[in-house]
């Protein structure tokens, strides 16, 4: 099944962040290997060079390592994980901020919200 | 590097009439994944005749890795057409061993293993199969060559979503990657996501060719609303 993407924004940035998703959220643990770019691209139903684009982006970032015998596999640096993760977390709260904003919340209705919308979860 | 296909100034007239293609001049690069998109009677059909041969210009000039359309480019031209062309009474056993003679970069054993994915029987006649099923084993056939140009028009208009999926994957899968595919069709959004670039083309000729992260980067659009953009009636 091809992945979900938005057809109004480049596909390279969506896959980009759907790996990191992946990684972060441990659906690719550190050390694992990732997929060849064919089989990703066939998978994720997008075009090899997108994918690699991609991939190389992935690279550069430090997230994904090329092994000499492996190919790829996502980094076992948990600082970096951790790091990208509260990178991507930082980019949900502002995206969520300015909606609420939107809707006219000021900072403590949007506050209230929250403590109510998680209210029966453990804190 | 010069592209694969260099097309200069390429003129068909049909009828002494009515111009199909004018005066088009365009390159395709190796390995990437191009739509050829344009409303009907836009000249799609007629570029896809003239590169395979079928078709003589009026004027003009088509190079496949510097070469005429002719018997040399045809042994590297993979070529799907609109139509099925599979004969209703043969098997598709026939078919592998009638592609091997023909075309020596064709490889049954990735044809067969394809098949075998697909649970198509060896032993069917084409007469027996669905209309669906007939057009993956042609695309099958069509893949299965380790060509340097692919041309598929239409490749998957007659067929379900999920059948879709997978003629998309089996393209992403077996063009090697010094290989060009050109996809003729209508159904942009199901192949979007695969393309590198797209050739927008009107009246017989060439209106825009670039790449898709292009257009949805400055556009804002998918490729599909875009097109409904240049070309509402």
């Amino acid at each position: 099944m091809a992945w979900n993407l938005d057809s109004d924004r480049p596909i390279y940035a969506q896959i980009l962040e759907r790996i990191q998703r992946q990684i972060v959220s441990g659906e690719y643990a550190p050390g694992t290997k990732i997929p060849s770019v064919r089989e990703l691209a066939a998978q994720a139903g997008v075009n090899p060079n997108t994918m690699q684009k991609a991939l190389s982006e992935l690279e550069r970032s430090g997230l994904v390592v090329t092994m000499r015998t492996s190919g790829r596999v996502v980094t076992e640096d948990m600082e970096m994980i951790k790091q990208i993760r509260k990178q991507l977390a930082a980019e949900q709260a502002a995206e969520f901020i300015k909606q609420m904003k939107e809707l006219g919340f000021q900072k403590a209705d949007i506050l209230a919200l929250i403590e109510q919308e998680t209210g029966g979860e453990e804190a | 590097m010069s592209g694969l296909v260099e097309i200069h100034n390429l003129t068909k007239t049909y009828d002494k009439k009515k111009e199909a293609l004018h005066d088009l001049t365009l390159t395709l690069p190796r390995g990437k994944i191009i739509g050829l998109l344009g409303p009907n009677g836009s000249g799609k059909t007629t570029l896809i005749k003239l590169l395979n041969g079928l078709l003589v210009p009026d004027s003009g000039e088509i190079l496949i890795d510097g070469e005429k359309p002719g018997p040399s480019t045809k042994a590297k031209v993979s070529y799907l057409p609109e139509r099925t062309y599979l004969k209703n009474g043969a098997t598709i056993r026939e078919l592998l061993s009638c592609f091997q003679d023909f075309y020596e970069d064709f490889r049954a054993d990735r044809a067969k293993e394809m098949l075998a994915a697909l649970q198509i029987e060896e032993n069917a006649r084409i007469r027996t199969l669905s209309k669906g099923t007939r057009e993956k084993v042609q695309l099958i056939l069509v893949m299965s060559r380790d060509a340097s140009l692919y041309i598929l028009d239409e490749p998957i208009a007659g067929v379900d979503p999920a059948a879709r999926d997978y003629i998309l994957r089996t393209i992403i899968t077996n063009y090697n990657e010094n290989a060009t595919v050109l996809i003729s069709t209508h159904l942009i959004t199901d192949i979007e996501n695969i393309l590198d670039e797209v050739i927008f083309m009107k009246e017989g000729n060439l209106l825009l060719q670039t790449s898709v992260e292009e257009i949805r980067e400055e556009k804002g659009k998918s490729v599909d609303a875009y097109f409904r953009e240049v070309f509402a009636c």
